[in-house]
């Protein structure tokens, strides 16, 4: 087992006080802290080896273009991919999936079709969607959740139709932590053979992602939510989809030739990869991938599993505390409410205490709606949390709560 | 009395509290308590301040040259900053409401409910409190 405490040293961050009292940052799920040798590993590049890839000649262009190709290897060797062309760097898990939405649209989609995603999607996987619905006179339908909020699966298998086109859907909800069963999601794609994309934004950074296994269409993420730099993510393509995904965006980059009659562009990953991408963002994404690798997937994901059940079972005890999603094997989050007491009210106090919480609706209103609430507080964790952090916040909450009553 | 003069009076009050915010906070509470509340039935979307991750509605009407707000929010700390916005801009003239700082948020160490974030609806309130105020004028 890894030595949690010089695991929890490797982030400088979080030796500060925050309003004097010790930072305590349960925010994860809204982006992570970086070790040491991520923030080093950009200032590094700069310092010694900054220069445009893909483009030069000239020594250091070709240093920087091997350093980025080789970060696309890491990342499709973390994701068991041997094709690293599958691998295609984007500014984020959002701006992944507009790319799948813009170019999919073109071919694959017309008047009347459908797409079917969750009740708890996130806004990003919700609206490239319903933005192409609006415009072409398509649909989206949400699948149902069930009283303990997960995904109501029986519902599921009835909206999905000979008109329905995708399968948006995230791996684990952004607001409550649970895990969605995609080999029953796939089954039932299969029968109509329809594309899935998966928005893994808030999976990869708690547990193993083998995407030869999952074998699904698209698959999306972000390096800041795993200990990378922010203005980076991935967007995991299979080979079919890699070859026949419509062009949507161009330029610099591209292409193989270019006239004004017509342009080839280019196989593989560089043909999503328009103009000069973060390059310092995603050797130091690779940096994190390496960071994440030597202590294990298995290992985050049972020290946060610990966390959960902690946090969980001490929130239960508290009656005044609602906590939503029944499920003991959340991935490292879990969203509840003070009975009566706004989570802004709530959220507000326990950062002057240090922690650091996150309230509102998470960008997943649609959940809000049928969940019938406002908001509610959110605490994610990782690898760097510790049990001790939750029993401090479990006292506090009982504090807050005392004093908003 | 004169903006300046109830600022001068609310920071006093909290000064009481030095750094304990603990009870500084206790106190915002329960001066939201005595927020001038708006009546039920003016609780309608077009009075809703934007911009908040708590509900916030306000009411401005102007009796004898003066503007009188009423308002509430379903979030009790937001209600205690409200409370304190009211009881320093409401039934002044118009003129003077527009030319309000609100420094004294900063001296009764509450800046931070006036940051430029998403979840920040206190600043649109109080854009729309000298909005009605500019109307009237």
């Amino acid at each position: 087992m890894a030595d949690l405490k010089k695991i929890r040293e490797q982030f400088p961050i979080l030796q500060q006080k925050v309003n004097g009292a010790d930072l305590i940052y349960f925010d994860n799920g809204a982006t992570t802290q970086k070790p040491l040798r991520v923030i080093e590993n950009i200032s590094h590049f700069y310092k010694t080896t900054n220069a445009n890839i893909h483009r030069g000649v000239h020594t250091l262009s070709r240093l920087a273009t091997e350093q980025f190709e080789a970060a696309r290897k890491t990342v499709a060797q973390h994701f068991n991919i041997q094709n690293d062309q599958q691998i295609i760097f984007t500014a984020g898990t959002t701006d992944a999936i507009n790319i799948v939405a813009e170019g999919f649209a073109k071919k694959y989609l017309e008047a009347g079709d459908e797409i079917v995603l969750s009740s708890y999607e996130h806004h990003s996987n919700i609206l490239p969607w319903q933005l192409w619905a609006e415009q072409n006179g398509g649909k989206i339908k949400p699948i149902p959740l069930l009283e303990n909020q997960s995904l109501d699966y029986e519902a599921f298998q009835k909206l999905v139709t000979s008109k329905t086109k995708l399968i948006a859907i995230t791996h684990v909800s952004n607001t409550l932590g649970l895990i969605t069963d995609l080999e029953r999601i796939k089954i039932v794609a299969a029968k109509y053979n329809i594309p899935i994309l998966v928005d893994g934004a808030q999976s990869v950074p708690h547990m193993s992602v083998d995407l030869q296994k999952l074998d699904v269409d698209f698959y999306t993420c972000s390096a800041h939510k795993i200990y990378g730099p922010t203005g980076v993510g991935i967007l995991y393509m299979s080979e079919k989809w890699l070859k026949e995904l419509p062009q949507s965006r161009s330029g610099g980059g591209t292409i193989k030739t270019v006239t004004f009659e017509k342009t080839e562009y280019m196989e593989g990953a560089l043909r999503f990869e328009p103009g000069t991408p973060n390059i310092s963002g995603v050797i130091a994404f690779a940096e994190a991938i390496k960071f994440v690798d030597e202590i294990g997937m298995q290992t985050i994901f049972d020290h946060e599993q610990s966390l959960v059940q902690h946090a969980q079972n001490q929130l239960m005890q508290i009656p005044e505390v609602e906590v939503y999603g029944q499920d003991d094997h959340k991935a490292g989050v879990i969203s509840f409410n003070v009975k009566g007491q706004h989570p802004f009210d709530v959220g507000t106090l326990l950062d002057k205490y240090g922690i650091a919480v996150r309230t509102g609706h998470h960008c997943t209103q649609p959940l809000m709606q049928c969940l019938n609430i406002q908001g509610t507080v959110r605490i994610s964790f990782a690898i760097y949390n510790t049990k001790e952090e939750i029993d401090f916040f479990i006292e506090k909450l009982k504090k807050v709560i005392g004093i908003l009553n | 009395m004169s903006i300046p003069e109830i600022e001068n009076e609310i920071i006093e009050e909290f000064e009481f509290f030095g750094e304990d915010w603990e009870s500084k906070y206790e106190h915002l509470i329960d001066l939201g308590k005595s927020l001038p509340m708006i009546a039920a039935d003016l609780k309608t979307d077009d009075r809703i301040i934007q911009g908040c991750q708590s509900r916030v509605w306000l009411n401005a009407e102007q009796t004898d040259g003066r503007i009188v707000f009423t308002a509430d929010s379903d979030a009790i700390i937001t209600k205690g900053m409200v409370a304190l916005m009211i009881r320093v801009l409401s039934g002044q003239k118009p003129e003077d409401i527009v030319k309000a700082n609100m420094e004294f948020v900063d001296k009764i160490g509450l800046k931070e409910h006036l940051s430029p974030t998403r979840a920040n609806g206190l600043v649109s309130m109080i854009n729309q409190m000298k909005r009605e105020a500019l109307k009237r004028i």
